[in-house]
Order: C-alpha cells, then structure tokens, then sequence
C-alpha cells in the first residue's frame, strides 16, 4: 500500500499545501489501494476514477492558486456510501432493485464536500437500503472486515468503514438510522459520529427510516472527523428537518480543548447498557474506559434510562413502517429494476418488488405495513410513538440533572463471522441493541476505539451528548484518544 | 308507495393557483409538453425531500374563513398509500386526522331559498401526475406535470338533499374560490372536480342508506345530471327490493348514466401516517388574522348589498355577483353614474351579449366601466337615445373609445331642441294632410307614422319625449 494512504486527512492537507504531492497522486494512490483490496473487501460497489482524477485535477489548481486559503478538504480523497444520491453516478443503496439508476441530481451533503474540492473516490458497498448490521444484506456481495476478512465489519454503512479502516479513503460518509455508523466503526477500529437529527441534510440521502435516518462522518481520528463533519453540517432550505442551529468550527474546539483534559466532566454511565448479553471482553473494556476518563480528570456518573429495555421493540416498529412507505416508490415504473414479464399492474408491481428486494427489505415492508394497517396503527404505530417520548425524556433528565456526557459500548460483541447471524433475524436486530435508544432520541453520538478483545478485533466507546453538542463529543473523544492512543492494525501492519 | 329522500355529500376538488407546487419548486401551469414541470422532488426520486410551499397554506386560510371554518392551530401532512403508475411516491402527501379548516357551512340558494350546507373539513393535499393511454398500442405513458400541484380538498355534510342544490353548491363554490383568487375554477381543465356521495332514506327517518360514490364530475350539468340519474337508478333499485350496492360509479356523458368502477366492499388500506419528512405547521393567531385582512367581500356580502341597497331584483343580483370582476365593474360604473338598474341591465344585456359572443372574459372586456357609466349617463341627461347609445356602445366595444368622443365625432347628439324638432314636426304634418285626417278620425296608431317620419329625417337623433309631446300638441291644437 502507497504510505500517502497511511497519512491522516491533516497530514495529507498538509502535504497538500507544501506540495509534496499532488492531490491528484494523492487520489490515485487512494484508487490503486481500492483496486488493490476492493476484490477482497468488496467495500465499493462503484469505484468513480474518472471522475476522482479530474475533481483531484481541480483541486490541484484550486490549491496552487489559494494554498493556505483553499478549503481544508480540498483534494481530500472522499468515499460514499452508496445510500447517498450522486449526479451521474450509479446509486444502488446495495439494492437489485435500483441497480442501473443513474440520478440527475446530488444530494446536499456530498454537494458540501466537493464543494470544498473533495475528491470523490466511490461509492460504498452497504446491507441493502440500510437494512442491516453486517454489510452482509447486500445485492452486491458481503463487504469484509478489514481486521479479519472471514468477519463482517459491521453494517449497514460497512464499505464506508471498510474503505477508512483499510487505507482506501482517508474520509467516508455514511449514515446512521439505528447505528449504521457507529457500530461499523466500532467494529472496524475507526471513529465515527451519528450527527444530531436535523444537523445534516437528508436532503439526497436515500430514505430509509426518516426520523431517525442521518447522514454523517467516518475517520481515523478525531480532528480528520471534525473537518469532514464541519463541511457537510448545517441548515438546508430542501430539508425541512433540518434545523437552523449556527455550526461551530469543530476542529478549533476540538483542538483548543486536546491538552486541557476532562477536569470537570461528568460521564454517566446507564446500569441499563450493561446488558446480559454483553460479550466478556467488551464489558472489561468498556469498564477500563471509565478509567481512562477518570484519568483525565472527569467523574463517572450511575445515570439511569429506564426505557432502554423499550427501545429496540419501538425502534423496530417505527422503522420498519416508514421504511414500508419510504420503500413504496421502487415499484418499476420510473426508474430501477422493473420485471421482464408483466400481464396487469398488479403483476408489474408484485414481481418487481419481489424479484429486486431482498429478504430483510421484503421483511421490513411486512412488519411495517402490518403496523401501520388500519385497526393496528394504534396499537403499535403510535404506542410506539409513545413510548419513543420516554425514550428521549430519560436522556434529557439524565443531561439535565446528572452528566454532561453518557458512555455506553456501541455493540454487545465484537465483528462477528459472516454467517454466523444471518439465520436470526432477532440476534441480529439485538446488535443493534445499544444504539438504537440514541436514534430514537435523535441525539449526537461518537463511536472510537477503546481496546481489543481477546481475539484482536477491536472494541467501540459510544459517547452521547444532548442535542448539538457534538463539540463535547468530538472533544471528549480527542481527549480520550490521546491518552489511549488505538493502533488501526489493517493500516499499521499492511504491506508498505 | 314508499317516499325516499336524497342524501347528498360532496367532495369538491380545488387545484390552488400557486406558481409552484406544494412541495416542490417546478411550476404548475396547465398544458405544457408532458414532464417538462418536474423535478426530484416532482419525480419522487430517491432521496428527495419535500418541502412545503406556505402560500399553500395561505390559500387554505383563507378558504377556511371564507366559508365559516374553524382554521386548525396544529397541522399534520400525512402519507396516503397506493400503488398507481401517476403516484410517483408510491404515496400521496395529504392531511388525515388534522385537516387545515374544518366545521364550515355555506348558505345555498335554490329557487329563491336559502339552505345551510356544512362543511366537515378542508385539507391540503398534492395531486397525482396522469396517466395516458391510447397513443400507442401496446403503451402508456405517464405525465407528472399535475403531480404535486397543490389540492383542497372540500367535503361537505351529507345535507345536500336534491341535484338542484349540488350544483348550487358547486357554483358558489366555484364562485368563491374565484374570488378568493386561490384556484382558477376551470371546470374544464380539471382545476375544480368533485365527487359525489349518493344514498336514500325513507322519508323521516335519521338512518342513512348505502351509499355510492360518483368520482371525478367536471361540470355543474354533470354533477346534476349524475346526481339525478343516480337519484332514479337507486330508487329503482329500493322499489325492487332489491340493496344499493356500496361502490364507485363513473358519470358517461354519452351514455347519460353511471356504471359501476369499483366494489367497494373491501376497503382500502391506506395505512396513513404522519409524514416524517414534514414538520407540524402551527398556525397561530397572527397568521389567521394576516390572512383574514386579505380577505375580499365575499359573493355573498356583495349579493347582500346590491339586493338590499341597490333594490335590485335577485336575477341581477346572481347575474351580476357571479364573477368578482363583474361585480367590481359594476361598483365602479356606478361610480361615474348612478343609475343602478339602468347599469345593471347595461351589463347582463349588452355587455354580456358581446362579450359571450367575442368569447371574452369580463376582466378582458373592452369597455372600461367608467365609459359603460357615462354611456348611460348621456342617456339619462337625453344627450343621446337608447337606441343611438346601442351603436355608440358597439363603437366602444370594438375600439375601446369613450362615449363621448364617439358621440362628438359622428354627431350623435340626441336632438331636443324644441324649435327645431317642432320645425320638422310641422314640415311633416305639413307633407301627410290625410293621414291627419285619419287621425282625427281616431285612428291613434297613426301617431306612430309620424314619429316615425319625423326620426327619419332626424336619423333617429331627436328627443323621443319632446317629439312625442310637440305631436301630440300640434295634431291636438290644430
């Protein structure tokens, strides 16, 4: 692998500047690291060199004429996850069904990136719509953990994470509805941030589960995170969640507070997280966590969410019923896959979808249009509604009268082997146990690395903050970085 | 012989004229190249957003006021789930449980009667694109130009009680919308439609019967004609013994009946939600009272004040209330020359008349107001005849002149100077010996001989009254 895929997006921003390289060496080094590894990975789906060299050509002359002025991205190699709608190029959202659909359009996130000259290098394999903990649920083959290829490196933003954690892209973007983000991350030793709702435009972001559904950043550190995250962040008139709150300058507070420590704050820890069926190694190495933090200078809180054990059956009701609605358009008429055979309308509806959605998609409308059936919607829809309220109260009384911050593991285990949870439908959903809450709530979480488990796949910290405080996140998960430095082993130890 | 009664509710469809779509930015003009007004959002592309187009909701306001409703303070958009080729979402974005106006009446007059007709509710909702069939074999094709052009949709009480009092219905909701200036009323184009909902009941008695659905009526005559024809076929159907089945009916013009479309005994499952996409509107005070500021005199106010200020008859009223433009003409020539039913009758004859005939539209009408005012003015200070002013009134309508500038240039000036039509009056008499002979011998109608004699040779021009006293004097005195 060409070292410049080793560097951090500072470094190479640097490199940039002092010329060392071109950003246009820069991106290739980065799409001959994907052709290098995407057959064993399977982390892209498309892979848009063309385009990367002549967008890396332009920041070249961008950054030769403004240098030090030019955005800090500029010429920055940048991977999508394919849920994200680009002009031009294939968008699959990993579905048979829009196999094929080229959009005329890009959605408002990707807009901001290449607006500051990113270099988009391709878009990343994913579980089918979003639908998924594993990167397996994919029309396009499994996507493999960089740490281990005989395991999944979590889902459903996996290519994403899989592209960072390798040394493909520096940056990705994915998105998170029930912890796509940041259980990918955690599983792929990167960092990773589920924005606050309304934060990031949805605005060209596939639907999947519209409230919870977010599009953020992957890195490999925290400051390379807060540059990536600045850029896409903010008010979009096209998205009418999205909310007009002022973007602070992430990356100075991130560094104005690196060498002041956590003196002062409180880091609640909810009993409730600490679940049964929390893997061994997870568990000690999350309780080592709140070590490093009291090293630092913070104090660690008991907080309670008693709702938690609610979370994930309302997470799984109100999801899949707008998933269900949001899913209704792929129906063959206008774009995407449509049946080769169809003697009525019904039957072009009924074969289309059931020829190019795949078993958990198929799944997911189910659950949903059931729930949200007339006689039913009651009983479930909007108990779920209900219960969603409690969910977010329990969080805003634990800000409001105990902690700044709340530290909980992303996941109950570590990447597991492709495979081994694809049978259960219910096992899988329980990955997603202890991110799920935070979406229901709609608030900002971090995922980082906090140590190995026994068999050297790394362990993820989620840390939460109340709405918009993503600062407190990024600063807190510097500082903590620093002091527990996490070796990305994928990077460290390939070929140089 | 069992009496049935008719329970009439109708669902009034209002496209609103905003310049872009509900949601979307593309505009909404009728008649463009198929998918020319479409966009992301329009085409329900992937990952497109909607975002709502508040003069949507200005315009439901202000609706909602003008027909007596309560206007909601929280407003949901919900989706309503089907499948159909011109449904780009595969949902449409529209209101359920928390509709924008609701509980309003109207006051409908038929046959010189008034009657209150409720309103349940009026929601705000997109319409879907079209399908066209039929320019190809074997293909259809799908225009999403109309999808996403914003909808209200009205639904009345079911108190509509015969075909008459629908269309009166209809009417004056088309009348209002138009003077709300919120939709175009363009029955013809789609831009106002209604469904109807029909059943019967014995005579006295509260239970309402089965109940059938004629969908998509686009004139006041289809509306009335469906209604009746489905009034009889039900009827039949009871004195039968024989049940209404529960379904939707499509009104065939050709056919002069409605056939049946769809059974509606397993009822659809629209598995409606509040739309993630789209935040709850509040509309507060201050918008409402915004809104109500805005609001013009209403077809009903304006009624009021010519039937009762103006004593005109209720024929003018309705004739002169049906158009806003129509009754700001009037107002205004009113203005220049008070003479209510003289205008009044001006407006709905001739005016009418020519515009009918030029197929124009009263805000495209030729003749100012203020000219159509002093037009009737000459006449009442006996500057012209009534019969000259009909040609200095064509005068007007073809080149847009004033009344007075056609009179000065061709001499029109009506004749009352008694010297000299008495002059011409005795040349006359002087011509015609016996037919004053014959009317001394009491044949009166001779008078109108010499009238007519004498406004040949004063090419109609002189004072038909001074004419008429000056004869009279002179066949009497001599």
């Amino acid at each position: 692998m060409n070292s410049l895929c080793k560097l951090s997006a500072q470094e190479m921003r640097q490199g940039l500047l002092d010329t060392e390289f071109s950003a246009v060496e820069l991106a290739s080094a980065h799409l001959d690291s994907i052709k290098e590894s995407n057959e064993t990975l399977n982390s892209f789906i498309t892979i848009t060199e063309d385009k990367a060299l002549a967008a890396a050509k332009a920041a070249d002359t961008r950054l030769s004429s403004e240098k030090e002025n030019s955005p800090l991205l500029c010429g920055l190699p940048l991977a999508l996850k394919d849920m994200l709608v680009t002009k031009d190029v294939e968008t699959t959202c990993g579905s048979k069904i829009l196999k094929g659909f080229v959009p005329p359009y890009t959605g408002t996130a990707v807009a901001r990136a290449e607006k500051q000259g990113m270099v988009v290098v391709g878009k990343t394999n994913m579980d089918e719509f979003g639908m998924g903990s594993s990167s397996e649920n994919s029309a396009f083959g499994p996507v493999r953990n960089p740490w281990d290829t005989e395991r999944i490196p979590g889902g459903s933003s996996g290519g994403s994470a899989a592209a960072v954690a390798s040394g493909q892209a520096p940056l990705a973007l994915g998105t998170d509805t029930g912890g796509s983000i940041r259980q990918p991350a955690a599983m792929t030793g990167i960092v990773g941030l589920k924005p606050t709702y309304g934060r990031v435009s949805r605005y060209g972001a596939v639907a999947y589960a519209s409230s919870c559904d977010q599009v953020g950043p992957f890195a490999r550190n925290i400051p390379d995170l807060a540059m990536l995250f600045a850029a896409i962040a903010g008010k979009d008139p096209q998205d009418a969640t999205s909310v007009a709150e002022d973007v602070p300058d992430y990356l100075a507070e991130v560094a104005e507070k690196a060498t002041s420590g956590l003196a002062g704050l409180k880091v609640g820890v909810p009993q409730e997280y600490l679940v049964d069926g929390l893997q061994p190694d997870v568990k000690s190495a999350f309780e080592s966590s709140l070590g490093v933090f009291e090293k630092l200078g913070a104090e660690i809180v008991d907080v309670s969410l008693p709702h938690t054990e609610h979370a994930l059956a309302t997470y799984y009701i109100i999801v899949p019923a707008e998933a269900s609605s949001n899913l209704a358009r792929y129906d063959g008429v206008r774009y995407g896959h449509r049946t080769a055979k169809a003697d009525t309308l019904q039957e072009l509806y009924a074969k289309t979808r059931g020829e190019a959605f795949g078993k958990e998609v198929k799944r997911r409308i189910m659950m949903g249009s059931y729930v949200l059936s007339a006689g039913y919607y009651d009983a479930y829809y909007l108990k779920a509604q209900q219960v969603r309220t409690l969910v977010a109260n329990d969080f805003l009384a634990a800000f409001t009268n105990h902690c700044d911050v709340i530290a909980t593991p992303v996941s109950p285990c570590t990447a597991f082997k492709l495979g081994e949870k694809t049978s259960s439908p219910l096992e899988m959903y329980l990955a997603d146990a202890l991110t799920v809450p935070v979406s229901l709530a709609g608030l900002p979480a971090l995922s980082i690395p906090c140590g190995l488990d026994t068999q050297n796949l790394p362990i993820g910290l989620q840390l939460i903050a109340p709405a918009f405080e993503e600062s407190k996140l990024l600063s807190t998960g510097n500082a903590f970085l620093t002091e527990q430095p996490f070796e990305l082993k994928p990077l460290t130890s390939g070929g140089q | 012989m069992i009496q049935y009664e008719a329970v009439i509710g109708l669902e009034v469809h209002a496209q609103l004229s905003t310049g872009s779509k509900i949601f979307a930015n593309s505009g909404t003009e009728a008649g463009r190249e198929p998918n020319t007004l479409c966009d992301p959002v329009t085409l329900g592309l992937p990952g497109a957003l909607p975002v709502l187009n508040k003069r949507v909701v200005d315009f439901a306001i202000k609706l909602g006021l003008a027909t007596n409703c309560s206007i909601t303070r929280e407003n949901e958009f919900a989706r309503k789930h089907y499948f159909y080729p011109d449904l780009p979402k595969g949902y449409q974005i529209s209101q359920y449980d928390k509709p924008i106006c609701q509980h309003g009446h109207l006051l409908v007059r038929v046959g010189g009667e008034e009657r209150r007709v409720g309103i349940t509710r009026i929601h705000l909702e997109e319409d879907a694109g079209k399908n066209v069939h039929g320019e190809h074999e074997t293909t259809s094709f799908i225009d999403l130009n109309r999808a996403g052009v914003p909808l209200v949709e009205i639904v009345s009480e079911p108190e509509i009680r015969s075909p008459e009092e629908a269309g009166a219905y209809m009417r004056q909701m088309r009348q209002i919308v138009r003077y709300l200036d919120i939709c175009d009323g363009n029955m013809e184009e789609g831009s106002l439609r209604c469904d109807a909902n029909i059943s019967l009941r014995k005579v006295g008695t509260e239970k309402l019967g089965t109940k059938v659905e004629i969908k998509n009526l686009n004139s006041f005559r289809f509306v009335e004609r469906a209604i009746r024809y489905e009034i009889t076929r039900q009827t039949t159907v009871l004195e039968q013994g024989d049940e209404i089945v529960q379904e939707t009916r499509l009104w065939d013009e050709q056919k002069a009946s409605t056939r049946s479309m769809r059974s509606k005994e397993y009822a659809e499952d629209y598995r409606y939600f509040p739309d993630p996409d789209l935040l709850p509107i509040v509309v507060d005070n201050d918008w409402i009272e915004r809104i109500r500021a805005t609001l013009p005199e209403l077809p009903e106010q304006v009624y009021l004040r010519f039937k009762k200020g103006h004593q005109l008859d209720d024929y003018y009223c309705e004739l002169l209330t049906e158009e806003k433009h129509t009754a700001r003409y009037y107002d205004k020539a009113l203005e220049v020359h008070h003479n209510q039913t003289a205008l009044a009758n001006w407006i709905t004859t001739e005016l009418f008349g020519r515009l009918n005939k030029e197929n124009l539209g009263m805000e495209e009408c030729p003749v100012s107001p203020e000219n159509l005012g002093t037009l009737v003015k000459l006449i009442d200070e006996d500057v012209i005849s009534g019969k000259i002013a009909k040609t200095v009134f064509d005068e007007m309508f073809s080149t847009g002149a004033s009344p007075n500038s056609i009179v000065e240039a061709t001499g029109l000036q009506q004749i009352s100077n008694r010297d000299e039509i008495g002059g011409i009056i005795d040349e006359v008499l002087t011509q015609h010996p016996e037919q004053i002979a014959e009317f001394r011998d009491g044949k009166t109608k001779m008078l109108g001989f010499f009238v007519g004699q004498i406004m040949k040779r004063t090419a109609g021009k002189a004072n038909p009254k001074v004419v008429n006293e000056l004869l009279m004097a002179k066949l009497k005195g001599d």
